[in-house]
């Protein structure tokens, strides 16, 4: 294995060299969220449950879907969430 | 005074290997010697030497070919010699008879910490404490190219990842010290150090040899007048454009003939990008942040390029706004462009500079009034204004006069905002205007002219 790459920072160094998740958006009002059910059993079980609370909370959902989850999403799958909504959420796990 | 020599050789060498019998006078002499082998640890035989561990003293002592011989006076060195001339080594040494039996002279060998790829090696393994800058490890699997985009570090096209083994080699293009603060970098007023300039060179592409000249154009970038932040945050299309001029354009290739303004030459190209990227990563300032650039344009990425003296029959833009005689230098105005000035009809100068002012008229908006530009007059156009005899400043007065309205108690052009370049491709008879900002002047950009260093 090569040695682990070490580049020097080109920046002010006013924020931190580890790069930090996205902020939490404030508010889901106006926001469409993605559900991905990964195709792993009992996913849609999960989602749908999330998919009714946030229907109660009137807020917009959309539904994709992975042909199997032992590969990454394909990209037109990743371009069609990132195109349709802001937020995603996925069960990892059966 | 305590004098020494240091010696250092390899075994591979045949002049070093021929050189036993000098290496046990200088033992015998009795001045202090110490000896490194870069090689074999049972080389020399006549005396005894240190393996030179990881090349580090060989690199420090800035060997380039064995054998070397440095004397010292109190620790401190006083001169070097290399390969085997005896009349050299006895002057420096104060002996005499060194080597009778042995030829009076034979050349060295390259040293080992010379070989393609260990400079830029030994600079990243023993000279990298000179880098103050953050280290930032990536992970074992991660590309740098990738890393670099994610971190934000990118104008969007792929920069060149920043190692330490390149940066030490870019701050070798400059002879100014990497922790120098060249100014306080927009919008976040970091100070802008020589090794931050030098790191967002690299990542733009820029060569070591072209260091002086990027450091001028932070200089430019960073002086007051020019209003960097103020150029960065308007809703304006306008960015910095580079203007070069002085024996640096061809030292470095630069490109000053055809697509002047295009693309394709690694010098124009990079040393623009790497005053982008030092006002993205040291300042901060990004589109749709501290950028508010309604539209920009593109020479936001990049928008450098040389005039071409030898092609005019005007003295240099630089010199004409105050810097030497022959000397280097960078002018930076706050625009964009290229707007285009197409005549090819005139065969005079005064039917050739009204199609220039037809153009000033109907720039932005027919009320714009203080414009700043630069007009970059092409070598078609140059040639009818020669022909006809007239000057930079014969050009300037010309424009002015077409462009006077009376009634209007602001000029078109602003008093000291025109800057007139020449460069271009042997055929066409199209020049272009840069326009400037809506600010100018001293509430808005002035363009800074610097000269190059070291």
């Amino acid at each position: 294995m090569r040695n682990t790459p070490v580049l020097v920072d080109p920046t002010g160094e006013v924020e931190p060299a580890r790069r930090e998740p996205l902020a939490r958006p404030p508010s889901l009002d106006g926001r469409t969220v993605a559900l991905l059910d990964i195709s792993k059993a009992r996913g849609d079980v999960f989602l749908d449950r999330l998919h009714m609370r946030l229907d109660e909370r009137g807020i917009e959902v959309k539904r994709y879907m992975k042909p199997t989850f032992a590969r990454i999403a394909p990209i037109a799958v990743k371009q069609q969430i990132a195109s349709e909504a802001a937020l995603v959420v996925e069960g990892l796990a059966d | 005074m305590t004098k020494q020599l240091t010696l250092v050789v390899k075994r591979d060498c045949p002049t070093c290997t021929l050189l036993e019998p000098v290496y046990a006078a200088l033992a015998a002499s009795g001045i202090a010697l110490d000896v490194w082998t870069q090689d074999d640890p049972a080389f020399p035989e006549s005396v005894s030497g240190a393996l030179d561990e990881g090349l580090e003293r060989s690199f420090r002592l800035g060997v380039e070919i064995v054998p070397t011989l440095i004397r010292r006076e109190d620790g401190e060195e006083v001169e070097r010699t290399w390969g085997w001339d005896r009349a050299e080594w006895e002057r420096l040494t104060g002996l005499e008879g060194l080597g009778a039996d042995l030829p009076p002279f034979r050349p060295g060998c390259g040293a080992k910490n010379v070989e393609p790829g260990m400079p830029e090696a030994l600079a990243a393994r023993f000279g990298s404490a000179r880098l103050k800058s953050r280290r930032v490890p990536l992970a074992p699997l991660e590309d740098e190219i990738e890393a670099a985009y994610e971190r934000g570090w990118s104008d969007g096209l792929p920069v060149v990842p920043p190692t330490e083994a390149r940066v030490l080699a870019m701050l070798d293009g400059t002879t100014r010290d990497p922790g120098e603060v060249l100014g306080l970098a927009p919008p976040n007023l970091q100070p802008c150090t020589v090794e931050k300039v030098a790191v967002n060179a690299v990542m733009a592409g820029c060569k070591p040899e072209y260091l002086p000249l990027v450091l001028a154009v932070v200089e430019a970038a960073l002086d007051d007048a020019f209003c960097m932040h103020g150029v960065l945050a308007t809703t304006y299309y306008i960015g910095p454009i580079v203007i070069v001029n002085g024996p640096v354009r061809r030292a470095i290739g630069m490109n000053a003939k055809g697509n002047v303004l295009g693309q394709g030459n690694r010098a124009n190209a990079t040393v623009g990008r790497a005053l982008q990227l030092v006002v993205r990563n040291v300042g901060g300032g990004k589109p749709q942040g501290v950028d508010r650039a309604a539209l920009g344009n593109p020479g936001k990425y990049t928008f450098c390029f040389p005039e071409d003296e030898e092609g005019s029959a005007w003295p240099p833009l630089s010199e004409s706004r105050g810097a030497g005689k022959g000397a280097s230098a960078v002018t930076l105005f706050a625009g964009y462009g290229v707007m285009g000035v197409v005549d090819q009809d005139s065969r005079t100068p005064e039917a050739l500079v009204e199609t220039f002012a037809d153009v000033f008229r109907g720039l932005e908006n027919r009320n714009r009034r203080n414009i700043d530009a630069v007009v970059v007059v092409s070598p078609e156009h140059d040639r009818v204004f020669r022909d006809g005899g007239w000057s930079r400043e014969d050009f300037e007065v010309a424009l002015r006069t077409a462009l006077h309205e009376p009634g209007h108690s602001t000029p078109k052009l602003r008093e000291g905002g025109l800057l007139i370049v020449r460069a271009g491709g042997g055929a066409g008879m199209f020049s272009a205007i840069l326009p400037g900002w809506a600010a100018t002047g001293p509430v808005g950009s002035i363009p800074v002219t610097k000269e190059v260093g070291t």
